[in-house]
């Protein structure tokens, strides 16, 4: 039964900033549990300010979102917290992400929030690191790791609060290519809902079956990946491209 | 806290009980020692004292009241002494703080700020200041090689106005990172309280071998003050 509510469901989902720009205009969305989705749209088109809807960092002004049933409500804190908790997000720069002093405390921030202590925060840690393949780094200061490496321990950090869904934004972004190959691997390892936020198409085909566009505060386009990708027209005219030389078979 | 205390100790012992001071001294260089710290290493790092003492070299030249000659040069008494004692406690806090810095590190002195109930908020602060020095020390320097790589070269006065609008940019920059990181600090539940690893206490030997050095001095302080040297 409680397989069958969606992880993420958004209804006439619309936002205007304070200063009166208007960046959602009516999203509806809905992703099941255990998909892999891609958020892909030009700059500006308001998928960071649709990210910032899933947990409550912009309150809802009209619309409504519901992670795993539950309607996210900025005003009610006890289930924010929870929603919080089921609402892993992968921010872009590793360096907002990571602020305790060790990996090993920041991977623990978040369990320690929901409430873990001892041996069992210990254990969760150990466990979101060895997703990542960075357990012996548990030690040290995030400032000496690659960006690569960071990125991963990021993607850690969220893991070890065991999300219903695991938002990442633009995660391919200035890796090298070993490091993009090495987090593809650990991102398909992974059994959780996730939301790719990216502008790297064939990182989105590689890794999601299905991809939304969004354009203009509005989704423009659902469907498989594939089927995306291959509408020359409707890529061009959203501002996207595969990259030059890349064929989609 | 032992450097606390010793610099407590030392600073509060008056200046005209000279033999004290050698005793303190002694105490540090044996810390240093016992601790295996090269002591060239100790006195190059003492050397950031240097443009603090500054001042306090000029004091017996300025003063007023009884004056003496030394090799044709007048000093003054009372600027003497309070300058030997500025230079002199000066430096043994220095060592001091030095010992401590070289075997101990951020982290660990963060740590037990800590643990001896600091309170939260000052512990956050400056463990936040740590991790984000380096980050914001190699945008400091990207920007610094981006001017570069457009000609700049700071000469003089008049290129004053660039570096102060790179140090506001750098400011603003730092200030939006900060408000990025609340926010992924919200995200991942965060409601004023920072988790703390280790919940060690400190052992009876531990407290023992700490009060150790600002122990000894107190009692070497009081040792002279009643033999009255």
């Amino acid at each position: 039964m409680m397989n069958n509510v969606p992880s993420l469901q958004i209804k006439e989902l619309a936002f205007a900033y304070p200063d009166g720009n208007q960046a959602l205009f009516g999203v509806n969305l809905s992703i099941n549990k255990g998909e892999r989705i891609a958020l892909l749209g030009p700059n500006g088109a308001g998928k960071t300010t649709l990210v910032m809807h899933m947990n409550g960092i912009h309150p809802t002004m009209q619309g409504e979102v519901r992670i795993a049933g539950v309607v996210v409500d900025s005003k009610n804190k006890e289930t924010l917290k929870q929603i919080r908790a089921k609402v892993g997000i992968v921010f872009q720069d590793p360096d907002d992400q990571l602020f305790m002093p060790t990996v090993g405390e920041d991977i623990a921030f978040g369990p320690y929030n929901m409430g873990l202590r001892g041996e069992e925060l210990n254990r969760v840690v150990d466990e979101a690191l060895t997703q990542v393949g960075m357990l012996e780094f548990k030690d040290r200061p995030p400032h000496h790791l690659s960006f690569g490496q960071r990125r991963r321990v990021a993607v850690a950090t969220v893991l070890a609060m065991k999300p219903e869904i695991l938002v990442m934004d633009e995660p391919s972004s200035n890796l090298d290519p070993a490091s993009r190959r090495e987090l593809a691997d650990i991102v398909r390892s992974l059994d959780v809902t996730i939301v790719m936020v990216t502008h790297d198409l064939p990182y989105a085909l590689e890794l999601c079956e299905r991809s939304v566009i969004l354009s203009g505060g509005i989704i423009v386009a659902d469907a498989p990946t594939r089927d995306v990708l291959s509408n020359a027209q409707l890529l061009a005219s959203h501002r996207l491209e595969l990259p030059v030389g890349f064929s989609l078979s | 806290m032992t450097v606390l205390a010793f610099i407590s100790v030392s600073v509060s012992t008056p200046i005209t009980r000279w033999p004290a001071f050698v005793a303190f001294f002694l105490l540090l260089v044996t810390t240093a020692v016992l601790s295996k710290i090269p002591l060239l290493l100790l006195f190059k790092r003492a050397l950031i004292e240097i443009p603090f003492i500054f001042f306090a070299i000029l004091m017996p030249f300025f003063g007023t009241g009884e004056k003496f000659e030394i090799a044709g040069i007048e000093l003054y008494r009372e600027g003497l002494l309070a300058g030997t004692s500025i230079v002199v406690k000066g430096t043994l806090g220095v060592l001091a703080a030095v010992i401590l810095s070289t075997t101990t590190t951020a982290r660990e002195i963060l740590r037990g700020l800590e643990r001896l109930k600091l309170p939260a908020v000052m512990v956050q602060i400056a463990s936040f200041m740590l991790r984000y020095v380096n980050v914001i020390s190699d945008e400091m320097e990207r920007m610094k090689v981006a001017r570069e790589s457009r000609g700049f070269v700071a000469t003089g006065i008049k290129h004053w106005k660039v570096l102060a609008t790179s140090a506001a940019a750098l400011f603003i920059r730092s200030y939006e990172r900060g408000e990025r990181v609340h926010l992924a600090m919200l995200s991942r539940g965060f409601d004023g309280n920072l988790p703390s690893l280790d919940n060690n206490k400190a052992t009876q030997r531990q407290w023992a071998t700490a009060l150790s050095l600002p122990g000894l001095a107190l009692s070497l302080s009081l040792f002279f003050l009643v033999i009255g040297w």
